[in-house]
């Protein structure tokens, strides 16, 4: 229906582009692109005229000349002769070794912290009140430089551990916990460890299609089929039997205390491993507050409905209220873990090599190539920030309440 | 008619014995809170264990902390092989760990006092029960502080104050002709002014002066606190801004704001600090020398406002779409609807997440220690800690700055839960 005084028939004028609600739009859109385009082109005018001042320009061929400095963590190969690329490659590793490491040890401490903090158990809700208030209100830098300070100071060094009464010994003779890091055993894959490997996995695709067939079995028949005993049959007896017929194939390299250090074994230098907890204990306490909102958000009718079902008191968190607190408790998650792996970028502080530490730090002073080495920087932060939060995202949506 | 009592009835009730010891008091508390399981009691002998091994090492080596000396070997003089803190260090380091080690002694006065009226300024904001009159002081304390804590003549922040006082009193004049023509007039009011009373500042250098501190001389926990409060209301309006970009119709205004809130959100502030350092420079026309700490504020003000929009984001989308529309069928143009109805009741809800951000924010401020400027974290890091003196003393400084940023941090973060409490009531 048309109104007489429906606007659509008026003609068009310039004035309208002013005075017309539909046309203003496009007025103020263009002229934020104008003067969005203005400022980009002053900007870069600016920076041409500073390059052309101090002879520089844009370049990216740095990237293929050998670094010259080590890197002592390292989980690709790397020497002092690879290429600043290589070394931003190691970099990169680094990064998302100690991001993953981190989220893994936060989620567990947090969730424990925010589970803990619901006990009725009132020490334990009052310490963990305090754990959560002392880390989420002190900056995660200082965090960081403390916790490496602990592991430095509280540790032995790895002269502690020699002589006929040393001051430190190692834990079972395999793990040694010193100012300079962790050493571990490192599993050594002879011939034949194959077999070994492939029976494990297989017996662990069987435990996984046993319990499935039970819980179909379950839910179709109302028959319940012993869970516990078969999978845990599973999951030892083969590989072992395996393990014996093929004559021992895996061993064990044990770190050993040789002159001032300790050789063989795997090595998780005390950077690493600072970094690493102070940035999961920082973030813990963020996510156990997540975690505690999460599982409060739940109504208390949800528990009371499970318990006057006569459900078990383990039941009713497992299957009640963790997966509606799930649904809660996941967005604010993933923003967390986001937030620790930004944060990782302060290894620099504590001298632990990540991207920040190798293309931002000593790649940067050497070259001096501020501008492209920022940008690289920035994008590999903003690739992986957009990854985790698409992958969260993925997630999410199929957590998330199916409403019809 | 007489009535007649059953004689083996009783007629008054018997008073009522205690409950059993094992259901009152203290024990009841202990039964219900601390052993009312196995794995409670369990849990309760851990706790308390950790408790008393925490500090059973933390209590001797503070209670037997030495407060005098002037290196941390008179320290160990002192405590003469005992376990204790070096104390002495923050009493002989104190200005440097509060102002940093080039501000002048002299002028101490300066920052102290500017800090003393940073909470009159706030309290308006603050709390609703302060006078509103209050607020106008709040709109001339960033000048103020300005003065007070850089020195120069007072007539520099007086411009200043005077062309943005212009600014908003012919925009608002001109509000209902427009969002964009009143905001274009009062920029141009606004440098009008400034031009003009650039030469006014040019003739009167000396006209109540304060001797000048430049910018690289401002260092420990100032520092931080200024660049927590500079970029925290700075990036307010920007935030602001960016969020009603973010919710606007028009297609490319909205992706603008999309784009540079999801960057900057996506990277860690220590590659914007990088910038700041060392890339921000070459965005200046030659030749202009913008100092270390202005650069670092613009990139802390870039990053914290994407954080706030979308904090304000969330808020404008709490409100009911009725809200809008109200605004709309009572003629209101977009700058009034949103000044009016819109804005106030989306910061009213959004504050809570404002404060946050803010404390966040407060927190990162350390960070600037890492392009080597000397914040608290820096003042520590580098001449304390690299100083012959005091070389060594790890703890007792570290633990200085967590419990400076955690009494700020745990004061804002207590004070926004209040005003959470505070605001639900009027809601449900």
């Amino acid at each position: 229906m048309v109104l007489p005084t429906d606007p659509s028939a008026a003609k068009f004028t310039f004035s309208m582009l002013i005075n017309d609600k539909r046309y203003r739009g496009y007025t103020f859109q263009f002229t934020a692109l104008i003067i969005l385009i203005f400022a980009m082109a002053y900007l870069g005018w600016n920076l041409t005229q500073n390059l052309t001042a101090k002879g520089l320009n844009i370049s990216y061929q740095f990237l293929k000349v050998p670094a010259g400095y080590d890197i002592n963590q390292r989980l690709i190969e790397y020497t002092s002769q690879s290429t600043h690329l290589r070394a931003s490659m190691v970099g990169v590793l680094n990064t998302l070794l100690v991001a993953f490491l981190g989220c893994i040890m936060a989620t567990v401490i947090g969730v424990f912290a925010g589970i803990l903090r619901l006990s009725n158990n009132w020490i334990v809700a009052k310490l963990m009140a305090i754990y959560v208030e002392v880390f989420r209100n002190v900056p995660v830098l200082i965090w960081i430089l403390i916790v490496s300070g602990i592991f430095i100071v509280a540790l032995p060094q790895p002269r502690s551990f020699r002589g006929e009464n040393p001051e430190a010994t190692m834990l079972w003779d395999a793990f040694a916990f010193t100012g300079r890091g962790i050493y571990a055993p490192k599993p050594i894959f002879n011939e034949g460890s194959s077999f070994v490997i492939v029976t494990f996995l297989l017996s662990l695709a069987a435990i996984f299609a046993y319990r499935r067939y039970a819980r179909n079995k379950l839910y179709a028949e109302g028959v319940p089929l012993p869970t516990r005993w078969p999978s845990i049959t599973l999951f030892f007896i083969p590989a072992i039997i395996v393990f014996f017929a093929a004559g021992s194939p895996i061993g064990m390299e044990y770190p050993e205390l040789k002159g001032f250090n300790f050789k063989g074994g795997i090595w998780a230098r005390g950077s690493l491993i600072a970094l690493c907890f102070a940035l999961s204990i920082y973030t813990g306490a963020f996510i156990a507050e997540n975690v505690r909102a999460g599982i409060q958000a739940i109504s208390k009718g949800q528990t009371e409905a499970a318990a006057a079902l006569g459900m078990r008191p383990s039941f009713v968190m497992n299957l009640v209220i963790l997966p509606q607190a799930l649904r809660v408790i996941i967005p604010p998650l993933i923003s967390q873990y986001l937030n620790l792996t930004k944060n990782s970028s302060l290894a620099i502080a504590v001298g632990y090599m990540d991207i920040t530490g190798t293309l931002g730090g000593i790649t940067l002073n050497q070259t001096g190539r501020a501008i492209e080495i920022v940008l690289l920087l920035m994008l590999f932060y903003l690739i992986i920030s957009l990854s985790i939060s698409a992958v969260m995202n993925v997630y999410n949506n199929s957590i998330k309440l199916k409403e019809r | 008619m007489t009535h007649k009592t059953a004689s083996f009835v009783r007629n008054e009730l018997i008073p009522e014995s205690p409950p059993p010891v094992s259901e009152t008091g203290a024990v009841k508390w202990m039964r219900e809170n601390l052993f009312s399981s196995p794995l409670n009691i369990i849990m309760t002998i851990a706790s308390l264990w950790a408790v008393y091994t925490l500090f059973n090492s933390v209590a001797p080596w503070f209670l037997n902390g030495v407060w005098s000396g002037n290196s941390v070997r008179d320290c160990y003089e002192i405590l003469d092989g005992a376990t204790g803190a070096c104390f002495a260090v923050l009493k002989e380091r104190w200005p440097q760990l509060i102002y940093g080690f080039k501000y002048p002694p002299s002028e101490f006065w300066r920052p102290n006092f500017a800090a003393v009226l940073l909470c009159v300024a706030i309290a308006p904001v603050l709390f609703s029960t302060v006078s509103k009159k209050l607020f106008l002081f709040t709109v001339v304390y960033p000048f103020l502080a300005f003065w007070l804590i850089w020195g120069g003549t007072i007539l520099g922040p007086i411009v200043a104050f005077a062309g943005c006082a212009v600014a908003v009193l012919a925009s608002r004049r001109l509000e209902s002709y427009g969002f964009a023509l009143a905001a274009l007039c009062g920029f141009v009011c606004a440098l009008v002014c400034w031009i003009f009373g650039g030469y006014l500042v040019d003739i009167g250098k000396d006209f109540l002066v304060l001797p000048s501190v430049p910018s690289r001389d401002m260092g420990g926990f100032m520092l931080n606190l200024i660049l927590g409060t500079v970029c925290v209301s700075l990036s307010i309006p920007l935030g602001i801004m960016l969020a009603l970009g973010r919710q606007s119709d028009m297609p490319i205004i909205k992706w603008i704001c999309v784009c540079f809130i999801e960057f900057i959100r996506g990277v860690p502030l220590i590659t914007l600090l990088f910038v700041a350092n060392v890339v921000l420079a070459y965005f200046f026309p030659p030749d202009t020398n913008i100092d270390l700490i202005l650069r670092v504020i613009i990139m802390i003000t870039l990053f914290s406002a994407a954080y706030i929009a979308e904090v304000i984001r969330g808020g404008l989308a709490a409100l009911p779409s009725g809200q809008f529309e109200a605004a709309n069928s009572l003629g209101l143009n977009y700058a009034q609807a949103m000044r009016l109805i819109i804005l106030p009741q989306a910061l009213k809800v959004s504050i809570p997440g404002i404060v946050n951000v803010a404390v966040g924010l407060f927190k990162d401020t350390t960070l600037v220690s890492i392009i080597s400027m000397f914040d608290l974290v820096g003042m520590i890091r580098g001449p304390i800690l690299s100083s012959t003196a005091w070389n060594g003393v790890y703890w007792e400084l570290f633990a200085f700055a967590a419990l400076l940023f955690f009494v700020v941090c745990y004061g804002i973060s207590q004070y926004s839960q209040w005003l959470e409490r505070q605001l639900e009531t009027d809601h449900r």
